[in-house]
């Protein structure tokens, strides 16, 4: 691939500076202008010609035309091998071959479980949603949830216990365990140490304490690479105990959060992005665009009862007649002028999908937030002496919360010191949100400790030599330990070190004993949710590498090497019934995925005020270390579908950076893609750099998780690791870090730039004020403006059945991107590396388009889903030569893998760029282990195809079976494509229009209802309902 | 000049000509007939199987309801092959010595798996349901043809999907009564065309030719 220019960022400020008006951007690139962007994006189909090396020549046209004719005629003549069934032998009760069994299961991540939605086909998981009845999912999952089933299938998963790096046996690891024991014993345990992660297993607490009580000198550390850390000193230094903080979002009008991704991870973050979008959530009762009436409406019904016309024959040519309208929807509830929404102060130092959707957001540096916070809690009169006035809007925002007492909340980042957790929690209590909008609980883990000191405490320990064994459960603490602490060099002083983990990564590398850890999807379990709910792990396959999990382990070490963790769960949670009740209370908490009333009680605690901060030293540049938006910690470095996630800020794949802003960049004469090397402590790295609009000056960010040595061949040498500048005194960032030049290129594979629709008004926002003037604020503009019905020579499609569509709500939307791994999972969309991404060949059906408004320092954020259009004039069907994509009976552009020579036409003519073309044969069809991830249900693409969003057509197919053998109609919310399943915000809805009380005939009948590029007349099935933004007058005033 | 070609070469030209053309005709012939001859559709043609299992015994002979080892058919996409635990149902009890039902009892014993190989295979982008083509009053015969006079199982039927569309475009013309649909003997009757008619509205059946029907 050919190098890009530099951009020049001062020709790009003077552009921004000189606009007229709102000026939507996608990139920095896109601002330039350059030659070189212009061509990336005309040329949809970049590189062919690295593809095809030899030139064309008359005599090489000729020869290859030749040979495509007769290699096509020969293998239409191939004889399809034979294939086997393979019925059962036994087959179990209730299962019927063909069809989906679900089982309620959870996943956990830093200890807090989600509960989980199984899809089991024949025998195989395949798909994985949120559990309606968990508390912490309501039926939406994150892309961590989504893609974990890949690692399931990873064919590069540890598939061998090992012994000083020899293939050994269970059996083996545990004879020698016993033996460590035993040799402990002797010791009352001492020289014996456990190091885990985060641990809420109600179960596995127990095991391990049952453990020390018999060995009271043994030991038991925790350590979480990205985890909580502050916020437990937080609650140390506020409560001075552990504390569980819940936020109820569904009552607080102001919401201020500090550095808090709170809609994107964390804890409770599916609800929390529920609860925020239900408060954003506008309806109206204006209609939109009165359509003409038709005599063809009154015959109309909905309802499951409803008669259903003949579905496909009514598009047929000779049934084409008069234009038949679905019939006038109103919209129902509020008017525009009784439209209240919420308001969200974020102040953070990069882009995350909370700031984006925050009312006002603050740029500030990571450390300085902690004197932002001090000056709010000043203008509130919490702690002593008010700020040094250093940000203006602290008081402002303190009169708004003080009007909205008791309806406000505080929410402070896991990356923020203790003390602005302190500030937090002492602000909600003077604002009188306690019992209100903020609830407290016991700490959800069953011996919370400060992970900081526990890792500290433990390498001491190793470095003195007091250590004999040390049996570490998951974590890879050798790769993400910060360096300061030399973890591996401290490690090897253990002369016996037993390590479980899924992967043989790089603590098993230097571990005496690895044993493969079993996926949660293959082991039984039980985890607590954010609130304390407990939920069993179920398994839904046997181990596929014979992994075993955490449970069986100390089960070893304390004896009981016979018993599985089906038997240590089910024996832990005898007391909870009473025996002959227990099988009952069992099935059942197994059955609704939640055991009841394991939900933590709320209790009364009292925020001490912390005392003022110590003056800390903040000369120089800021680095701050985060967890990778996608990849975490480094957990999930092998997995494809989270490796090729576009960062739902920065559009990049396969890849992290440093971000730095771009008047430091320009200041310092650094570009994108440059690489430099970055100093912090003595320690350093080469990284490249990312310009990051929005992002805080004399600041940059880091994120952990790559330049991973054992990931796997995914994960491997992707990015460079950031652990290497962490430091345990704080390992979220300090001051005191150096960035200089240091030559050479490297080249991101980024989907920002590609399928750009070039600056045409894509994204329309108003303020809320604005909206109750012009409710109708979307089409204002004369291109906005929907074409009537008659400005066309063809006749209309009929649609007498169903007629499917969807809305895409961008109030609601925080662009997290679980749709887009939702979609992969369920429609088996390869992954193509980063290579292919870099050329604009990436294949996911939805994309998260991420534009930025106004000044690059402080841009305003706006995301928009898009999959296909579903065009009711659609573009592509016009032009394929072979009728591979045409209009279907209930409205949808069918894409017909079977018929696909791969012309590329309907690309090329698609003006919303969804359509993704095989350029070489990206699905895996012949690593075995990741067939058994795919969906039965969908067509698994070869080379040479094009493929799009197809409204989930497979979950369109099986409610229609279902409804007509039933003899009754859909009902509305039956189908969910899984884009609408898996979001928190509920952004999508997709039904059936001709439906007058369907919640997307609803959603379409709202003033805010609009669609991409009307003037071209496509007519899209699918529509975005308009922004709105709540600023605070006081300070939008300035 | 003298001449260059001799007079023989316009007899050569002739016939070349003339083979060409005939030559061309019998190949495409030929294409055709591979194209719809049984060693590409495998009708009827019997493919070997662990156990050479008689459909018509079972059902002509025993009367066994298609349904009694097809449990799946009415419920779902695939009709289901019978379990072990089916087979050895009867078998345990007759013909329980019988060398011929070896296999089936080994893998009683074993746990593992008859194997048996696919008569009717579709391409892997065809999604057919079963459930539903019951449901809409079409019988097993109408695809799998008189299974109930074989002997061993074979194809009837291309399963193309211009042999598909005949019925997706007319189906008045296949119909039949509900209760008539696993009735393997079932003629239609002479007022087929307005029996259909009258079916095809009462079962509320739809003429589906939209191709994700079946391809997805």
């Amino acid at each position: 691939m050919k190098e890009k220019p530099a951009l020049d960022l001062s020709k790009i400020r003077a552009r921004l500076e000189s606009a007229q008006g709102p000026l939507y951007w996608k990139s920095l690139e896109e601002l330039a202008e350059t030659a070189e962007f212009q061509a990336f994006v005309e040329d949809e189909f970049a590189e062919r010609s690295t593809d095809w090396q030899s030139p064309a020549n008359r005599r090489n046209f000729l020869k290859l035309m030749a040979a495509s004719l007769a290699f096509a005629g020969v293998s239409a003549c191939t004889k399809q091998p034979a294939e086997m069934i393979v019925p059962y032998v036994r087959q179990p009760e209730d299962f019927i071959p063909g069809l989906p069994l679900y089982y309620a299961t959870a996943m956990q991540m830093g200890g807090v479980g989600t509960g989980l939605l199984v899809t089991s086909h024949m025998g195989r998981p395949t798909k994985i949603d949120g559990n309606p009845d968990h508390p912490g999912s309501l039926g939406a999952s994150d892309y961590f949830h989504q893609a974990s089933i890949l690692t399931m299938y990873d064919p590069d998963r540890a598939q061998s216990v090992t012994g000083n790096g020899r293939i050994s046996s269970w059996i083996a690891f545990q004879a020698a365990l016993t033996a460590v024991r035993e040799k402990a014993a002797l010791k009352k345990g001492d020289g014996l140490r456990i190091l885990t992660e985060t641990v809420t297993s109600p179960t596995l607490i127990a095991q391990i304490k049952g453990v020390l009580k018999e060995l009271p000198g043994a030991k038991w550390h925790q350590y979480e690479s990205c985890g909580r850390h502050n916020a437990y000193r937080g609650a140390m230094l506020a409560f001075g105990k552990p504390v569980n903080t819940l936020y109820h979002l569904d009552q607080a009008d102001v919401i201020v959060s500090l550095d808090a991704d709170f809609l994107s991870c964390g804890p409770g973050n599916l609800l929390y992005a529920r609860q925020y979008a239900d408060k954003r959530r506008v309806q109206t009762n204006v209609t939109h665009t009165p359509q003409p009436k038709e005599d063809k409406q009154e015959g109309y019904q909905a309802g499951p009862d409803a008669p259903r016309a003949n579905q496909s024959a009514s598009y047929a040519e000779e049934a084409r007649g008069p234009v038949n309208f679905p019939p006038q929807v109103q919209a129902q509830g509020k008017t525009a002028g009784e439209t209240t929404l919420n308001r969200m102060y974020v102040v953070e130092p990069a882009p995350s999908p909370t700031g984006g959707m925050a009312d006002h957001r603050f740029v500030v540096g990571g450390g300085e937030i902690e004197t932002w916070a001090s000056e709010l809690a000043a203008a509130l009169g919490v702690g002593g002496a008010a700020g040094a006035g250093k940000f203006k809007e602290a008081a402002a925002i303190a009169r708004d919360l003080q009007a909205h007492q008791g309806a406000c909340v505080v929410i402070a980042g896991d990356r923020q010191s203790p003390r602005v957790h302190a500030l937090a929690h002492a602000m909600n209590q003077a604002l009188g949100n306690a019992g209100k909008t903020v609830s407290y609980t016991d700490s959800i883990e069953g011996n919370p400790v400060d992970q900081q000191d526990s890792l500290r405490e433990l390498v001491a320990d190793l470095k003195a030599g007091k250590v004999d064994a040390l049996l570490v459960l998951g974590g890879n603490p050798v790769y993400g330990v910060p360096a300061d602490l030399d973890f591996a060099a401290a490690y090897k002083k253990a002369a016996i070190r037993a390590y479980l983990g899924i992967y043989y990564d790089e603590t098993a590398a230097i571990s005496t004993w690895h044993v493969p850890e079993a996926h949660y999807l293959e082991s039984w379990g039980d985890v607590r949710g954010f609130d304390g709910t407990v939920s069993f792990v179920q398994p839904l396959i046997a181990p596929l590498y014979g992994g075993r999990n955490a449970y069986e382990v100390i089960a070893t070490l304390a004896g009981e090497s016979g018993k599985t963790a089906h038997d240590l769960i089910r024996e832990n949670w005898q007391s909870a019934s009473t025996p002959d009740q227990f099988e009952i209370f069992w099935k059942k908490a197994l059955h609704d995925g939640v055991v009841p009333k394991t939900a933590l009680p709320g209790i009364n605690v009292t925020a001490k005020v912390p005392p003022a901060a110590e003056a800390r030293q903040t000369a120089g540049l800021e680095i701050l270390f985060r967890p990778d938006p996608t990849i975490w910690d480094g957990s999930f470095s092998n997995n494809g579908w989270l490796q090729e996630l576009p960062k739902p800020q920065s559009k990049m794949t396969w890849d992290n950076a440093v971000w730095i802003s771009p008047s430091t960049a320009q200041q310092r004469g650094l570009n994108t893609e440059d690489m430099v090397e970055l100093k912090y402590q003595g320690r350093s790295v080469t990284a490249p750099v990312w310009v990051m609009p929005g992002h805080a000056n004399d600041s940059v960010t880091v994120h952990l998780g790559f330049g991973r040595t054992r990931a796997g061949h995914v994960g491997n040498g992707v990015g460079f690791n950031a652990n290497l500048l962490r430091t345990s005194t704080d390992p979220s960032g300090g001051y005191g870090a150096d960035i200089q030049k240091a030559g050479g290129h490297h080249t991101f594979g980024t989907t920002q730039h590609t399928q750009t629709m070039e600056g045409r008004d894509l994204v329309r926002v108003a303020t809320l004020e604005e909206y109750k003037k012009q409710p109708q604020y979307v089409d204002e503009k004369e291109e906005q403006k929907p074409i009537p019905q008659y400005m066309t020579l063809y006749p209309d499609f009929r649609y007498e059945g169903y007629k499917w569509g969807m809305t895409i709500d961008l109030n609601a939307c925080n662009g997290c991107s679980a749709c887009m791994v939702a979609c992969q999972a369920e429609n088996n969309i390869p992954v193509v590396g980063k290579v292919e991404v870099a050329r604009g060949r990436h294949m996911h059906w939805i994309r998260v388009d991420r534009y930025f408004k106004g000044n690059w320092d402080n841009p305003e954020l706006y995301y928009q889903p898009v999959p296909c259009m579903q065009c009711e004039n659609a573009p592509c069907e016009l032009v394929c030569p072979v009728a591979a994509t045409v209009h279907s009976g209930d409205g949808l552009n069918q894409m017909v893998y079977n018929r696909c020579v791969g012309t590329r036409y309907c690309s090329n003519n698609c003006p919303y760029k969804v359509r993704r073309f095989n350029f070489l044969l990206y699905s895996d069809w012949y690593t075995e282990s990741l067939k058994g991830v795919r969906n039965p249900n969908v067509t698994v693409r070869s080379r040479g195809v094009m493929e799009k969003c197809t409204y989930c057509i497979q979950r369109i197919n099986a409610a229609k079976i279902d409804s007509e053998k039933q003899n009754r109609r859909i009902a509305d919310g039956e189908i969910t494509p899984a884009c609408a399943q898996v979001c928190p915000a509920q952004a999508i809805v997709f039904g059936d229009i001709n439906d007058p009380k369907s919640r997307v005939a609803q959603m379409k009948a709202q003033a805010r209802n609009y669609s991409l590029l009307e003037d071209l007349n496509t007519r899209p099935r699918t529509t975005y309902l308009g922004r709105l933004r709540n600023p605070n007058p006081e300070i939008e005033r300035g | 000049m003298a001449q260059i070609f001799h007079r023989s070469t316009n007899t050569i030209s002739k016939v070349s000509l003339v083979t060409a053309v005939l030559g061309a005709g019998a190949l495409l012939a030929f294409a055709y007939s591979m194209d719809r001859g049984s060693y590409i559709t495998d009708v009827k043609v019997v493919k070997e199987q662990p156990v050479p299992f008689s459909h018509k015994h079972h059902v002509t002979d025993d009367g066994i309801d298609c349904r009694y080892c097809h449990t799946s058919v009415e419920k779902s996409a695939v009709a289901g092959l019978p379990a072990t635990e089916i087979c050895m149902g009867c078998h345990s009890q007759i013909w329980s010595n019988a060398a011929i039902l070896e296999p089936v009892r080994a893998s009683f014993r074993s746990g593992e798996s008859l194997q048996w190989t696919r008569v009717h295979d579709l391409p892997d982008f065809v999604y057919f349901n079963h459930s539903i083509h019951l449901n809409k009053g079409i019988g097993c015969a109408s695809c799998h043809g008189r299974v109930d006079l074989m002997p061993l199982m074979y194809k009837e039927n291309t399963l193309y999907m211009n042999w598909c569309l005949e019925c997706h475009r007319n189906p008045e013309k296949f119909v039949r009564p509900r209760d008539q649909v696993f009735n393997m003997a079932y003629e239609a009757p002479a007022n087929q065309e307005e029996l259909g008619k009258k079916l095809v509205q009462e079962y509320h059946i739809q003429s589906l030719t939209d191709c994700y029907t079946c391809h997805r």
